[in-house]
């Protein structure tokens, strides 16, 4: 039996950077330095696990739609041991939002064939968490989600879901999507060994025509939704700070009541 | 006036607060009507009422409660199809986005996700939203479709409007999709008697600096003395000292409290995405140079084994 799984990562600002937005209004690359997607490494991190547990022939295709520069997030999880990867680049899908994100990801997951998804929980820039439910219901699987733990055996997706009111344990029959939390378990670094064989290892590029999407169907001027305007939040006013010389907590609480909280 | 569909987080008919919260935000854009799933469904219907709700659509079903996601997402679309509403707003939980991003997809509609306020525009709602880890405010709307809009728990006041409240039942039939995800078990999460940390209007959180498991309870006799909500640092749950949901940041709640009490915490980056938007916000931390310090109203460089139960003591005097 062969598992052909597919791990959706994306290229993001650093979260550590000065990140802001460009004249359009969509999210400035230009001025801070990109990366694979920290919460995707847990999803590339999974795969790789799954892999190493199934008696199956896995395949593993690390799959982003983005720019010329999202090449570095590919190259990162190919070292981390993946085997391919495709990476959709048009410039076409500039300010493309997550509808139209998981349109094309949907078509270029369907081109490249798979029996089971994983994404990570959230893109770090975006912070929506909604592409992988978008997948599940464009590709018409099952969406096995949030997942602090998965497993695939025989057919079969089974994972946990620590929500807000109870821990769920789920269970989907593949093909399936999945989203894996930053709960799973911590991602491996590449080894010089993965770095070197990373080098070697097949990207392939496709557009918008491979994937027989029409460019009105994504971009800014596709997208279903409109920012309208972007300001940076005013700095907080400089508060006050005290050094604690015995009677902090005293202070502190004397704060608290002047501010009615007590 | 145009009708908004309120999509109502309960637990066998006790509406939570951000679905209050959400009535409001809903009465500025339409008329509100509530559509409320699962067991205890019919129950919500006189809170909802009370804030405001003019209709409840409620439908019953074991597919709710046994298999992830999809059921409610069919039931949401049948409510837009006997509504057409101007608007969906659902609260922003993992669950409410999913269910929201796909009833978009299926709907044809664009989604706004984590608004944190909501104003009728003269082309369909404007929602806030807080972006970049807080940093940036951005304004959104919808350029196609009926909007779906989640919405952040502590985005607007709880206001009493009391309205008619009519239960209906709604009719739906389920999708092909609709169980293929089966929830096999479910561990109910044990309740603490502390306030809900995204919705407590005060939260004590504490960090790396904590030190320990058992340490916790410096915390939490702090965040007792104030009827908080305990959160806590990334680095504190990673060491297994504090449960994963009680983690505040990027990865876990985002809060948005009057009051964030941040102890041996340093304020990292995706730390502050998850606090920043607090009222006030005080920090206890030994090192004068740590990043929090930037953001506090209020900050006592100190030792927090000295700083908190000296503060709690004085608050526990102060109530008498
Ligand atoms: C993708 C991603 C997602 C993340 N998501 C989150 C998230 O959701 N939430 C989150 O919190 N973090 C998150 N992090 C981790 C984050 O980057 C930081 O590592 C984390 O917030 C640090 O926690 P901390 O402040 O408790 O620990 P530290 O940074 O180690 O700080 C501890 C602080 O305690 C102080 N201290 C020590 N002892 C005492 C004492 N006795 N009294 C007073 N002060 C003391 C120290 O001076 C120091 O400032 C994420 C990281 C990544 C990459
Ligand atoms: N442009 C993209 N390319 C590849 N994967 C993506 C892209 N955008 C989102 N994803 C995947 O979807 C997950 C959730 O993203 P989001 O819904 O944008 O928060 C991410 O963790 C990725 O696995």
């Amino acid at each position: 039996m062969s598992l052909r799984i597919v791990v959706t990562v994306k290229y993001v600002p650093d979260a550590t950077g000065d990140r802001h937005f460009a004249d359009d209004l969509t999210v400035d690359r230009d001025d801070v330095d990109g990366l694979l997607s920290e919460l995707d490494e847990y999803a590339v991190e999974q795969a790789l696990q799954i892999s190493e547990n199934s008696d199956d022939d896995v395949e593993i295709t690390v799959l982003t739609v983005g720019p010329e520069d999202a090449k570095d997030a590919l190259r990162k999880a190919l070292s981390m041991g993946a085997d391919k990867a495709i990476h959709v680049e048009d410039d076409d899908l500039h300010g493309t939002d997550a509808i139209g994100t998981s349109l094309v990801l949907a078509k270029a997951i369907e081109k490249a064939g798979y029996d089971l998804v994983i994404s990570g929980m959230a893109s770090t820039d975006g912070t929506m968490g909604v592409v992988p439910a978008l997948l599940a219901e464009r590709l018409g699987v099952p969406q096995v989600t949030l997942l602090s733990e998965v497993s695939v055996e025989d057919g079969t997706v089974k994972g946990r879901r620590d929500g807000d009111a109870a821990s769920e344990q789920l269970e989907a029959s593949l093909p399936a999507v999945v989203s894996v939390t930053d709960q799973s378990g911590e991602a491996r670094y590449p080894s010089f060994k993965g770095i070197m064989a990373a080098k070697k290892k097949p990207v392939q590029a496709w557009d918008l025509s491979d994937l027989d999407i029409e460019a009105e169907e994504v971009g800014l001027e596709g997208a279903w939704t409109k920012v309208e305007d972007a300001s940076a939040r005013p700095a907080r006013t400089a508060g006050t700070i005290v050094k604690d010389e015995g009677e902090g907590g005293k202070q502190l609480a004397e704060y608290l009541a002047s501010q009615k909280f007590i | 006036m145009a009708e908004v569909l309120v999509y109502v987080d309960h637990v066998d008919g006790a509406v939570r607060k951000p679905t209050l919260e959400l009535l409001t935000l809903a009465r500025r854009v339409g008329e509100p009507v509530a559509v409320a799933l699962g067991a205890g469904a019919e129950n919500t219907a006189a809170a909802l009422a009370e804030h405001g709700a003019v209709k409840v659509l409620t439908h019953d079903a074991s597919e709710y409660a046994d298999y992830l996601v999809v059921p409610k997402v069919d039931a949401l679309e049948a409510a837009v199809a006997a509504v057409s509403p101007a608007a969906v707003l659902v609260p922003s939980s993992a669950e409410g986005k999913e269910i929201a991003a796909r009833l978009a997809l299926r709907i044809g509609s664009g989604i706004i996700t984590d608004a944190v306020d909501l104003e009728a525009g003269d082309e369909g709602p404007v929602a806030t939203q807080s972006v970049f880890a807080a940093s940036f405010t951005t304004k959104s709307r919808i350029a196609k479709g009926t909007p779906v809009i989640t919405v952040k728990p502590n985005s607007a006041a709880v206001e009493a409007a009391p309205a008619a409240g009519s239960v209906e039942a709604l009719a739906v039939t389920f999708s092909a999709a609709a169980t293929g995800t089966k929830v096999t078990g479910r561990t109910a999460r044990e309740s603490t008697g502390r306030p809900e940390l995204t919705e407590a209007a005060i939260v004590v959180s504490g960090g790396r600096g904590v030190n320990g498991a058992e340490n916790f309870a410096v915390i939490e006799a702090l965040a007792d003395s104030l009827g908080a909500a305990v959160g806590a640092s990334r680095a504190a749950v990673d060491a297994g000292w504090y449960p994963h949901t009680n983690q505040v940041g990027q990865t876990g709640k985002s809060v948005s409290p009057q009051l964030y009490i941040a102890n041996g915490i340093s304020g990292a980056i995706q730390h502050r995405a998850g606090m920043q938007t607090s009222k006030t916000i005080v920090a206890v931390n030994k090192d004068a140079e740590a990043p929090i310090f930037d953001l506090v109203d209020y900050g006592i460089v100190g030792d927090l084994f000295d700083v908190v139960p000296q503060l709690t003591e004085e608050i526990k005097a102060r109530k008498g």
